[in-house]
């Protein structure tokens, strides 16, 4: 340091170690101590002149819910319950509004290529535009905007109420198991929102051992770019084989037991690392349970649908037109008669076919690697540009079009739900992982293990399933 | 005493207060949040600077620092949101944010937000802040929920043995901003003077930490808090050891002048939810 190379004596840090450390010996042994209990005693002091209680009313009530919703017995299921609450809501409130603005903006589509054919523009542009790119943003905006303006503000409102600390204090027997702080309970809680604010949530955890746990096991809760797809699937497909009446319970019961599989992996990883590479105990902690404080709702419904439900939308938006122009290139470009999406979804159809799923499956996630939002309208617009479904979509009709045309099945509905939970983080949530461990070897860990896991996973199940049920 | 206008003039009813967002150059003055986990800082923060930092009723929900600004009279302040902390002496990731920032963020005021049902457990960390800084305001919030469970807190009482203005505030509904501002505008501008409690250590330590300060003021010219980095020194912290053998604790001090830089600011924000 130049300043004191200037300096009548120069000090070198370790000069300065050295000097504490030979004043430390002058010093009683536990002096530290002393100040320590001197500060408490100080604390202790104060608060007693300043505080007065006269009661204890209102702790009362908190202590008897916190008493059945933190029970070892009650404190499971209640969590399984109000998480399959929320899925039912969501799922049976964004029906109608999903079909609608389907419709709407189909009908938007057709109008405003026609318009523009009208207007002398170029069949090639009007398709790029109008059928590629708004295209796709029109099956992202349908498929996840009703399913997430109802999602998080559900999911906001028990935030505030103070629920998130009693799940983690619930869980923490099962992390503590598998070797991992029981505050990854509370990342994992971020992840569902977003995997990449997941990861960043994991600083609460001090341990970088078990930090890093928390870090590359957060992509195994469907974060909400997710949902739309497990919801949709769960939809069409379970549900579908059910009478009405209970369909959507059923399609609730399918995604709850998704993101369940979703913990369980999370805490069988967990687990994994933690004797491996990660190899270490769970270290003690403390947490507080805040007091349940009463949820303000015009502010709820301000940050879950402002600030969150347009933030992802937006994201997916500025994704989705990138993607919905590749994918209407890809379908358009044609090289000995057939097109670009076909020669590839064609030479990825036998890995496809061994996981379960299909070429054009694998080819819509490997376009969609920016953002998980957009697999399925990706998958449908593969499928659709290869002009095989003209018609406004709705559940009917999509369900037509994958079981009728392109073969899906039961087992292909499953693994895609499946690969859809444990594939590899979205780019944002790899960067993240990169910046937040500053390390290129964990990110690409974070990436692959995941995929690894998944592809694993599915061709496991496609295999037992063909074997015993022959699918 | 005062003539009645001039008392209104420094009245805090009277003083104009501007929330401006996300606008943090040209301030006049640095105010840090300080306080435990969960009491209200993200609450106050975006009451005071009309942002929307990510809340929620649970410990540990703010990891990273928040920067905004408001105007209160005439001054402009930048306003830095803390991770929520039990003690400077913490390791998590998200408390040390916190603990670098009260040490070597320079701020000219700190307010160290209680939780006014847990006052006991809220001042061991306010009597730590009071150890290294004289500006200090400490605001107890949720006074209302206090209320409720029948817990009364005497401010008086706090003030004069914290020796700090004590104002109680419930953030969420703004209630008391004002006052606490005022307080805040006093102590950052150095017009309130304060005598922090401090706790005295034993004849020895003090010569110790005396004798050390001029070292590190030599290898660290221009750290803020050479006295806590002593102290920690003397107790043989092998974390601020290594700070200052790798030139860490330098780079540390650097930082803290920074906006937090390492998350997309959408994502410290708002917690990307």
């Amino acid at each position: 340091m130049s300043e004191s190379a200037s300096a009548p004596a120069p000090v070198s840090p370790q000069q300065v170690l050295a000097e504490a450390a030979r004043l430390r010996r002058t010093l009683a042994g536990g002096f530290r101590e002393e100040v320590v209990s001197s500060i408490y005693t100080e604390v202790e002091r104060v608060s007693r002149r300043a505080v007065r209680t006269t009661g204890t009313s209102g702790t009362d009530l908190d202590q008897r819910i916190d008493h059945v919703v933190t029970s070892r017995w009650l404190g499971l299921p209640l969590m399984v319950l109000l998480l399959a609450i929320v899925f039912w809501l969501t799922i049976t409130g964004a029906n109608v509004p999903s079909a609608m603005l389907a419709e709407a903006l189909f009908a938007v589509e057709d109008w405003a290529a026609a318009f523009s054919t009208s207007l002398g523009a170029p069949a090639w542009l009007v398709g790029f535009v109008w059928h590629g790119v708004f295209r796709g943003l029109a099956w992202v905006v349908s498929v996840m905007l009703p399913p997430m303006a109802i999602f998080f503000p559900l999911f906001t409102l028990l935030e505030d109420l103070g629920y998130l600390p009693r799940v983690a204090f619930n869980l923490d027997f099962l992390f503590r198991r598998a070797g991992a702080h029981g505050k990854q309970a509370l990342s994992m809680a971020m992840g569902f929102g977003c995997n990449a604010a997941g990861v960043i949530a994991t600083r609460i955890i001090d341990s970088p051992r078990e930090r890093l746990v928390a870090i590359l096991t957060n992509n195994f809760v469907p974060c909400n770019g997710r949902f739309p797809t497990l919801i949709l699937l769960a939809t069409v497909f379970v549900a579908a084989a059910f009478p009405p009446a209970v369909a959507s319970l059923v399609a609730a019961g399918s995604v709850v037991a998704i993101v369940l599989l979703g913990v369980a992996f999370t805490l069988a990883v967990s687990w994994l690392l933690s004797r491996t590479v990660l190899k270490g105990e769970a270290s003690a902690f403390t947490l507080e349970l805040p007091p349940y404080r009463r949820p303000g709702v015009l502010r709820i419904l301000y940050t879950s649908l402002i600030d969150r439900t347009i933030f992802v939308l937006w994201r997916a938006i500025q994704t989705a037109a990138p993607a919905g122009a590749v994918i209407w290139v890809l379908a358009n470009v044609h090289v000995g008669g057939q097109s670009l999406a076909q020669i590839v979804a064609a030479g990825l159809q036998p890995l496809g076919w061994l996981m379960g799923l299909d070429g054009v499956i694998l080819l819509a996630y490997i376009i969609a690697i920016p953002a998980n939002e957009i697999v399925v309208p990706t998958m449908m617009m593969v499928y659709m540009a290869e002009g095989m479904m003209t018609d406004v979509p709705s559940v009917e009709t999509l369900r037509a079009l994958l079981v009728d045309q392109h073969g899906w099945t039961l087992l292909t509905a499953v693994n895609l739900m499946l690969f859809s939970l444990l594939h590899n983080p979205c780019a944002t949530t790899v960067m993240t992982i990169y910046r937040e461990t500053l390390s290129a070897k964990w990110a690409a860990v974070g990436a692959l293990l995941p995929l690894g896991l998944a592809v694993v996973v599915t061709m496991v199940t496609a295999a037992v399933a063909r074997l015993v049920w022959g699918v | 005493m005062q003539t009645p206008s001039s008392a209104c003039e420094t009245c805090p009813v009277h003083t104009e207060m501007a929330r401006l967002g996300a606008v943090t150059t040209g301030v006049d003055a640095v105010v840090a949040l300080a306080g435990n986990p969960n009491t209200g800082k993200s609450t106050l923060f975006n009451a005071v600077t009309g942002l929307r930092q990510h809340t929620g009723n649970w410990p540990g929900k703010t990891v990273t620092r928040a920067e905004g600004a408001f105007q209160f009279g005439t001054r402009r302040y930048k306003l830095v949101d803390l991770p929520g902390t039990y003690s400077l002496l913490s390791a998590s990731q998200d408390e040390e944010v916190a603990r670098n920032f009260l040490l070597f963020g320079r701020p000219d005021c700190t307010v160290v937000v209680m939780d006014a049902s847990a006052i006991e457990r809220n001042l061991y960390l306010a009597l730590q802040v009071l150890e290294i800084t004289d500006r200090v305001v400490v605001a107890v919030n949720l006074i209302d929920e206090a209320t409720r469970r029948g817990i009364e807190v005497d401010v008086r009482s706090l003030a004069r043995d914290l020796g700090v203005p004590v104002v109680p505030i419930v953030a969420r509904t703004g209630e008391n901003l004002m006052a606490l501002l005022t307080a805040v505008a006093g102590v950052a501008s150095g017009e309130t003077r304060t005598t922090p409690l401090r706790t005295a250590g034993t004849a020895e330590f003090e010569r110790a930490v005396q004798e050390l300060l001029p070292m590190i003021e030599a290898v660290a010219p221009g750290l803020p808090n050479a006295r806590w980095v002593a102290i920690r020194l003397l107790d043989g912290d092998a974390a601020v050891e290594a700070a200052l053998t790798s030139g860490e604790l330098a780079a540390i001090v650097a930082r803290q002048l920074q906006p937090d830089r390492r998350f997309s600011d959408r994502l410290a924000l708002q917690g990307a939810q």
